[in-house]
């Protein structure tokens, strides 16, 4: 029998996350972290979990844009945010893979794969603030997330080869409106 | 691991939160961006019943200056915001904080963690506590019986602890004189890692000559300390080389498994005449 007070049922608490663009209500304990309700509540097993303590970075999520780790915040502080998870990148939902996602296969980013959606969020979050960001800033950025398979050069390669076809497609793009 | 229980309190104003916090007593503690208090929970290293968060009182979240070029920060203004400085608030005097905050943990870290959650929390290695020592920063606490303003120099008490009360919530840091002849720079195992040792100065430089200044160390006691001995060098028109040699001669560090004690003192040398140089160079 569970004697300890906190824990019982009367605590469990009603939390509302915007996830992808998707309204869900998860009724919890408040000491479930954010990356917890992802994946147990919520099924959405892309974002992974390795040291939940800030550390190595595997749970990296976007919260208002911004990459955060969803180890160190509760489900609870991220209501009333906008949630987006690896799951977001690809088209409609697990169909096409984004440039971002090709950018790591075409240069081999990843190996065993457990940091990889970590690394996503990180780059998508760092590039929509920085797209004209050098492969200096994606070295010190990529530096925030552990890889024990890569050495980080193919990372860092990936990232830079998404930032300057996203750069040469902008461009393009604005050339052809002059025109 | 996960956390220990707890119940969670969303907090919806400064007084409200004080009043719940002194209502709570002990086994409360406050939560802003979590980037100290998660991990500690997540340790199970804090086990506090409740959380009041504080996170979204978003009147906290702001910088500007006032008519005397002063700077107030909110105490949860996050990292990341005075790194990107947005509304250009740091223009003109306060360059070096901008700049310290790429010491601060990485990105995803700067984007959640808040100068008040860093300055309450009192890592004797932050960059925001040295900041403080370094600058003369004051505190504006609000608790029940009302509002108070402590000097940087009493705020610190030593390891993890401030001079807030319990019911106390830290709303703003005031950094009253612009610096514009000031650096940090620190020495870590690895990038985003907590420094080994910090160094901070601020010179007063006039008709570019520096007349003295103020020296600040971190990672070597306590809490943040500022290093009279060294400042006296530079009253005394010494060169950047004697004011290190003196913060060098004046600490004595704790050794750990990081580093001896001579090993530390040799970094205050290097990072102190390091601070000077950059800060000069300003």
């Amino acid at each position: 029998m569970n004697t300890d007070p906190v824990a019982t049922h009367a605590d469990l608490q009603l939390v509302t996350l915007d996830v992808n663009g998707e309204q869900h209500d998860v009724i919890t304990e408040p000491r479930r972290t954010l990356v917890d309700v992802l994946r147990h509540e919520l099924r959405l097993t892309g974002t992974h979990v390795g040291c939940e303590h800030g550390i190595c970075g595997a749970c990296t999520v976007l919260v208002d844009e911004r990459p955060v780790r969803a180890c160190l915040m509760f489900a609870a502080q991220a209501e009333g945010t906008c949630i987006r998870t690896v799951e977001s990148l690809s088209e409609d939902g697990g169909g096409e893979l984004n440039d971002l996602q090709r950018a790591f296969t075409e240069h081999h980013a990843l190996q065993c794969g457990f940091c990889t959606p970590g690394f996503l969020m990180l780059a998508e979050g760092f590039l929509a603030e920085r797209p004209e960001a050098t492969k200096e800033e994606i070295r010190e950025v990529v530096a925030s997330n552990l890889c024990r398979c890569t050495g980080y050069q193919t990372i860092v390669e990936a990232i830079d080869a998404c930032a300057t076809a996203r750069r040469g497609a902008c461009a393009q793009r604005c050339e052809s409106k002059e025109h | 691991m996960k956390p220990a229980p707890f119940q969670y309190h969303r907090a919806r104003d400064v007084d409200g939160a004080a009043r719940l916090l002194a209502e709570l007593g002990d086994d409360a503690k406050v939560i802003a961006g979590g980037q100290s208090l998660v991990a500690m929970m997540n340790y199970r290293l804090a086990r506090p019943r409740h959380l009041v968060d504080i996170g979204g009182l978003r009147e906290l979240d702001r910088m500007h200056r006032d008519a005397a070029g002063g700077l107030h920060i909110g105490a949860l203004t996050t990292h990341h915001t005075v790194e990107t400085d947005p509304a250009g608030v740091l223009r003109a005097g306060f360059e070096v904080l901008k700049k310290a905050m790429t010491w601060i943990g990485h990105l995803p870290i700067r984007t959640r963690g808040t100068v008040g959650g860093s300055m309450t929390h009192g890592d004797a290695t932050a960059e925001w506590c040295l900041l403080a020592v370094v600058l003369d920063a004051e505190f504006v606490a609000r608790g029940p019986q009302g509002e108070r303003t402590i000097p940087a120099g009493d705020f610190f008490h030593g390891y993890y602890t401030t001079a807030l009360d319990p019911d106390e919530i830290l709303v703003e840091i005031v950094f009253p004189r612009p610096a514009p002849h000031a650096a940090l720079t620190e020495f870590a195992e690895r990038r985003g890692d907590f420094a080994l040792v910090a160094a901070a100065v601020d010179l007063d430089v006039a008709e570019g000559e520096v007349r003295g200044g103020r020296v600040a160390l971190g990672g070597v006691a306590a809490a943040a300390v500022r290093v009279p001995e060294a400042e006296a060098v530079l009253t005394g028109g010494g060169s950047f080389e004697a004011c290190a040699s003196a913060a060098a001669e004046a600490v004595e560090p704790p050794a750990d498994a990081s580093g001896s004690t001579h090993y530390r003192k040799e970094l205050v040398r290097t990072l102190v005449r390091r601070a000077c140089e950059e800060a000069v160079s300003r």
